[in-house]
């Protein structure tokens, strides 16, 4: 009984539609993640000068906005995540669900 | 406001001490301390508090599903908190802001290692964990296979994580003790693993849940506390901060007999060769050696994260997907404003107590060693009674964090092993329950000891393997069980049990274990790099899928072709665990 009802939001256009975009979404999110990380190990990894690069005529280098901005960035990208999946996807979810229960 | 008062006759006094602190994350060794009254009273408060909620989660905790995961009624708030907690470690904590008193930025570069992971898990996981699992994540990485060996392979997993970042935390803590409150450290070890059983015992998740949004409130509001005094020096100008401390270090470094041994050496002026010293802290030093163990080691934090199972478990509290997603969030947000204020930590404990003659000892090092920078700092910033605060804060972190990880280990013995791999998921909720207690029992007793024999052990390198650990067992098949319509038990199980061995094996001969430890000739270790995630990952992932896709048996035809129901129920959520069963 529950396999017939997987078979029926399996059917569904629209689960289609939310398994292809939601998954797309996340996995570019995941791409641009891993990027931007081991684009930072990268530039420590092999120019390491770079970093530390003062801004202007201070102490403060360039590694310091470039650090803190990859925290924020993690913050700011699963934020990003979140809001549409709860917000759109499970919007289209609760649709799939009603339409399968009917 | 702007310099600190002491500093003019610090200086003097730190005229001896040099610059080149001891590196690293690590908890290490430390130096008994006179009994702190104030810490202790401060403390007594917390274990108070936190048995009366024990005592009133014990009323609540009748049945496994409300041992193992409150009965799934807690918030994404509540639970982001709780997972944050489970996150910041006392050897985070002290360990992060030593470092980075000691090397600057490098220790900026650690915690955003341990932060990053978090997205990866939101993208990919949060909510399948939710929709599949109930209690442990072998209910998720096991939903179609056969669960014989499935279950095998994940307690096992679980186990060895568990019981590596258990001895990491027990010898943390059983330092950290002996230091803050000036017990003896087998009892310390001993008062953490009684209070840590109790907790878990009695209260199950929903002690363990709430003792750690406690503590990750006082932690977060104490280092908030200590961050914004630090900024509030400055007029919350953060480039005189970073001056000072640059400052700082160059006058330490003028005075250091190695950077004017070196400054001869070189043949050039020691001015010169102090303010490179002083500037190194604003930039990468030698943290990361070489690209490859830079990138391994990196991988380790990241996916690690994804494999540890007493964070994948949190999932399980929580209502539904929604939920789950919104724990992560807000999981991320504290994790990562925590990580900021370590930062600012660091920086202060330069300027406020490596340029304060009453935390140094006689030959100019830290009083109880470097990673007291943190508590010192507090002592600095609020005098004999915040101290005690952040003292107790530190030994709550600690023992929340050891209930955390019993109760994993714990669920897998009664969950995966009792119900259902020896009664074939007949288990009724009592027996299990009481299975769970003994185990608990036994992997504290076990804890205790382990903490008590590796009184020695590097802390950062046992967390770092258990990290290398779980990316390279836990994770690789955790995820391709839920995401790869090919996977089979055969190809999971083999997979994740090479994965297991792969990561063990070359962290036994690298050099940290094979020549540290073992006491081989120096270059002898066959493993030239710091962590094996980099290799014992792909060792996972590859043999996984190899042994996936060799398996042509009646079996993995089966398991292949429930994959499109599991898919659905992942994906919507349909048919999964009722929320809650009050």
């Amino acid at each position: 009984m529950q396999n017939d009802i997987y078979e029926r939001i399996r059917a569904n256009p629209k689960y289609q539609r939310l398994v292809q975009e939601r998954g797309r979404f996340g996995w570019i999110l995941t791409i641009i993640m891993l990027i931007v990380y081991y684009g930072y190990i990268a530039l420590i990894a092999f120019d390491k000068e770079f970093l530390a690069k003062p801004i202007g005529t201070g102490v403060t280098t360039l590694g310091i906005p470039i650090g803190v901005g990859v925290i924020l960035f993690a913050i700011i990208i699963t934020g990003i995540y979140v809001r549409r999946a709860n917000t759109e996807f499970d919007a289209l979810t609760e649709e799939i669900l009603k339409e399968v229960r009917k | 406001m702007r310099t600190a008062t002491k500093l003019g006759g610090a200086l003097a006094l730190l005229a001896i001490t040099g610059v080149a602190f001891a590196a690293g994350g690590d908890v290490g060794q430390t130096v008994k301390q006179e009994t702190n009254w104030t810490a202790i009273a401060m403390f007594v408060i917390f274990v108070g508090l936190t048995l009366w909620i024990t005592k009133w989660a014990a009323a609540r905790t009748k049945t496994a599903a409300a041992f193992y995961t409150a009965g799934g009624g807690v918030t994404g708030f509540q639970n982001g908190l709780a997972i944050a907690g489970d996150y910041m470690s006392a050897a985070s904590f002290l360990g992060i802001s030593a470092a980075i008193m000691a090397n600057g930025y490098d220790g900026l570069i650690y915690s955003i290692g341990f932060l990053v992971g978090w997205p990866i898990i939101t993208f990919l996981l949060a909510e399948r964990l939710r929709n599949l699992g109930r209690f442990t994540f072998a209910d998720v990485a096991g939903y179609r296979f056969q669960q014989g060996p499935i279950r095998s392979f994940a307690a096992a997993g679980t186990l060895v994580v568990v019981l590596f970042y258990l001895i990491a935390q027990m010898v943390g803590a059983g330092q950290l003790i002996k230091l803050l409150f000036g017990l003896d450290y087998w009892v310390a070890v001993v008062v953490v693993g009684v209070l840590m059983m109790v907790y878990v015992l009695f209260g199950g998740m929903t002690a363990t849940t709430w003792v750690q949004i406690i503590k990750a409130c006082l932690l977060l509001a104490g280092a908030s506390f200590m961050a914004f005094a630090v900024l509030f020096h400055f007029g919350f100008n953060v480039e005189a901060m970073f001056a000072k401390a640059v400052e700082i270090k160059t006058n330490l470094a003028l005075n250091d007999p190695k950077v004017i041994a070196k400054a001869a050496e070189q043949g050039k002026d020691v001015m010169e060769v102090a303010k490179n010293v002083g500037r190194s802290i604003m930039g990468p030093g030698n943290f990361i050696k070489d690209p490859i163990s830079a990138i391994s080691f990196g991988m380790a934090l990241m996916f690690g994260t994804a494999g540890l199972p007493h964070i994948l478990m949190r999932f399980f509290t929580v209502p539904d997907a929604k939920q789950a997603r919104k724990s992560v969030l807000w999981a991320t947000t504290w994790i990562g404003y925590f990580y900021i204020l370590t930062f600012i930590i660091g920086f202060g404990a330069i300027i406020f107590v490596l340029t304060d003659p009453a935390f140094l000892d006689a030959k100019g090092a830290l009083k109880g060693g470097n990673n007291m920078a943190a508590v010192h700092l507090a002592n600095a910033l609020g005098g004999n009674v915040f101290l005690g605060f952040m003292s107790a804060v530190a030994f709550a972190t600690i023992l929340a964090v050891v209930a955390g990880l019993t109760l994993s280990g714990a669920s897998a013995v009664s969950h995966d092993l009792y119900a259902t791999l020896f009664k074939e998921g007949k288990a009724d909720s009592a027996s299990e329950l009481r299975v769970s207690r003994i185990a608990t029992l036994c992997l504290g007793v076990v804890a205790v000891l382990l903490g008590i024999a590796f009184e020695k052990i590097n802390v950062a390198f046992m967390v770092s393997l258990a990290f290398a650990v779980a990316a390279s067992a836990n994770f690789p098949v955790l995820l391709l069980s839920v995401l790869w319509k090919d996977c089979t038990t055969r190809g999971a199980v083999t997979g994740g049990f090479l994965g297991l061995i792969a990561s063990v094996g070359l962290t036994v001969v690298s050099p940290a274990v094979w020549e540290d430890v073992l006491g081989n000739a120096k270059g002898s270790a066959w493993f030239p790099y710091t962590s094996p995630a980099l290799f014992s990952m792909l060792v996972g992932f590859i043999g996984t899928w190899l042994f996936s896709v060799l398996d042509q048996s009646e079996q993995a035809k089966k398991e292949r072709a429930a994959y499109p129901a599991q898919r659905v129920r992942s994906e919507t959520g349909f048919g999964a665990a009722a929320a809650s069963d009050h």
